[in-house]
């Protein structure tokens, strides 16, 4: 049985506009917009859209925080809207840019105050942290105020309270954001073994392409408060025939270049940009390139999540959202 | 109810814990606070050195009147004084946080940033009362004694409620700090005098609108038989008991319709 099940999840605010003197606009603005998805019990899922494609709200929805307006919602069998607290004990969650611990408490008082919140046994909390403190080398930060810490230790210390209930089900926002790349591998190397290990369910809200890439063997977009888009990365690029792009430097002449799916922009100097559409074989190319030229440096860009989304939503499909 | 109470002393006892880690900074700031609201009762004594009387109160019973007041607010304020800064809290996000715990919000809310500090205001107020008690002209009979107690207990749950209610504002108007402030220590001011000084209508808005009046004024008018400037029966003097219960449903039902909102639309 799907541990999350949303049907025709809808969420609408009122916004209201100033128009001159006491007259004011009513309009109403559909924030998520009849959504519907089911997410087994330990899969790995990546939620991604532009800003304000109703992601957060969304989030907000499936922890109990709002209230939805309309449709079915369902998360480890329980209604969040009304049972809130309940769901709370089987749920974690970690919001990248701001902290779900207390601000001037040290490290280990937070974890100390959530065991006795949720009531986690004494040795299960022990041993909990002890595998939280290893994997993300926590020790040496416990004495430390949240608010000394530094983002990437910050985050440490987050998820390590977010898992020391043994949650069924784990939320994260944006949780690399911010990071180093030593930070960032750390993290979801943690986020891998957590899913396998302990068959944690995880939806990761992200904009890094790599963090998806890496993690979330399935991914759903949604724009608009509209799903678009359910399935796995790698169909989502190929399917848009996602455009990817090479700089290369020569040292000497830039020769031309002549291939399928390949077009050229001089740039400055002895510099060429390639944005090579889906059927651009870029082995041929750069064979080809370093025959006629002198390369001196080449690098290849894969096309963001942004633009993949920009694309997909962009796409004329008038058979609705594309599912695989 | 027992959840919430249960969850509100972890917090508070963390943050307690916490605190107690920097002793000496702490002591320094009970004593500033203490000091600092020193001089609040100096002020009335300022007044009452160019009167003997105000308003028919003797400067014990002016005392008698600040005393329980400020007891009450001092004992509220050292409670649940830091849901005043929920609407910071809406506007932070950290709200959010709350709610994702399996706790009351209120209790999260109230206890959040728990300090003893708040304990200096306290011992001025509980000494200004100490003092009164001996001062005024009154023999503290077992019935006496007890009306006393049962005005401190009502008075504590009235600017309890008050700062719920206050609290409860902010979800509306996340920037009403200011506006709460005005009832929670505004109020706390205007009954720290004999409330026969101001005009009628100020006295009716604090018997029949916002119950500031039952913290001190109607109880003490009968503690030190003084004459009721609006003529009410004489059993309204006992009233401050159902006026707390009357004001602690307003403060419930305004909380849950402010989280409600709150819930609903996500600002």
């Amino acid at each position: 049985m799907a541990i999350i099940e949303m049907a025709d999840l809808t969420k609408s605010f009122v916004v209201r506009r100033r128009a001159g003197g006491w007259r004011r606009h009513r309009r109403e603005v559909r924030a998520v917009d009849r959504l519907s998805l089911g997410i087994e019990a330990g899969e790995f899922v990546g939620f991604i859209g532009p800003n304000g494609a109703g992601k957060s709200t969304t989030v907000k929805m499936l922890t109990g925080i709002l209230v939805p307006t309309g449709g079915r919602l369902r998360v480890a069998g329980l209604d969040p809207a009304s049972e809130r607290r309940r769901l709370a004990g089987r749920m974690g969650v970690v919001f990248g840019q701001r902290t779900t611990l207390w601000w001037d408490l040290p490290l280990m008082e937070s974890f100390d105050l959530l065991r006795r919140m949720y009531r986690v046994p004494a040795q299960r909390f022990a041993a909990n942290l002890q595998r939280c403190s290893e994997l993300l080398e926590l020790g040496e930060l416990l004495p430390v105020p949240v608010r000394e810490l530094s983002l990437g230790q910050r985050m440490r210390g987050e998820l390590t309270a977010s898992l020391l209930h043994e949650p069924e089900v784990l939320y994260l926002d944006e949780p690399t954001i911010g990071l180093d790349v030593v930070s960032k591998v750390a993290v979801r190397e943690f986020l891998a073994e957590v899913n396998r290990e302990r068959g944690t369910t995880i939806v990761l809200t992200t904009h890094d392409l790599d963090d998806i890439e890496r993690l979330c063997p399935r991914i759903v977009v949604v724009d608009h408060g509209r799903l678009v888009y359910d399935g796995p990365l790698a169909d989502l690029r190929s399917r848009l025939g996602g455009e990817r792009t090479m700089v290369v430097e020569f040292g000497g002449a830039v020769p031309q270049i002549q291939q399928a799916g390949v077009s050229a922009t001089r740039l400055g100097g002895s510099r060429l940009a390639l944005t090579l559409s889906g059927e651009a074989n870029v082995a041929a190319l750069t064979a080809d390139l370093v025959g006629r030229g002198d390369v001196v440096d080449l690098t290849i860009g894969e096309p963001d999540i942004e633009e993949v989304v920009r694309r997909l939503y962009a796409a004329p499909d008038p058979a609705g959202p594309v599912s695989t | 109810m027992v959840e919430a109470l249960r969850c509100y002393a972890l917090v508070a006892a963390a943050w307690t814990r916490a605190a107690a880690q920097y002793r000496l900074s702490l002591c320094l700031m009970i004593l500033a606070t203490l000091l600092i609201t020193g001089l609040d009762f100096v002020e009335i004594l300022i007044v009452f050195a160019n009167t003997g009387r105000l308003g028919g109160f003797t400067v014990a019973e002016v005392g008698f009147l600040y005393g329980v007041a400020a007891t009450c607010l001092g004992v509220a304020d050292l409670l649940i004084g830091s849901i005043e800064r929920l609407g910071d809290r809406i506007r932070d996000g950290s709200f959010d946080a709350m709610l994702l715990r399996p706790a009351p919000a209120l209790a999260l809310a109230a206890a959040d940033q728990f300090s003893v500090r708040r304990l200096g205001k306290l011992v001025q107020s509980v000494g200004v009362l100490g003092w009164s008690l001996s001062a005024v002209d009154v023999e503290w009979t077992p019935p006496r004694a007890g009306l006393l107690l049962l005005m401190l207990a009502s008075g504590t749950v009235i600017f309890l409620a008050v700062f719920v209610i206050g609290a409860a504002f902010q979800f509306v108007a996340p920037g009403g700090r200011e506006t709460m402030n005005a009832f929670t220590y505004g109020g706390g001011y205007l009954t720290q005098f004999p409330l026969g000084i101001y005009a009628r209508h100020v006295i009716q808005l604090v018997t029949f609108v916002i119950p500031l009046g039952f913290i001190n004024w109607y109880p003490a008018l009968h503690l030190l038989g003084k004459p009721d400037p609006l003529h009410l029966p004489s059993a309204t003097h006992y009233l401050s008991p159902a006026a707390a219960a009357v004001l602690m449903v307003v403060a419930s039902a305004a909380w849950a319709a402010g989280l409600r909102r709150y819930r609903s639309t996500g600002s």
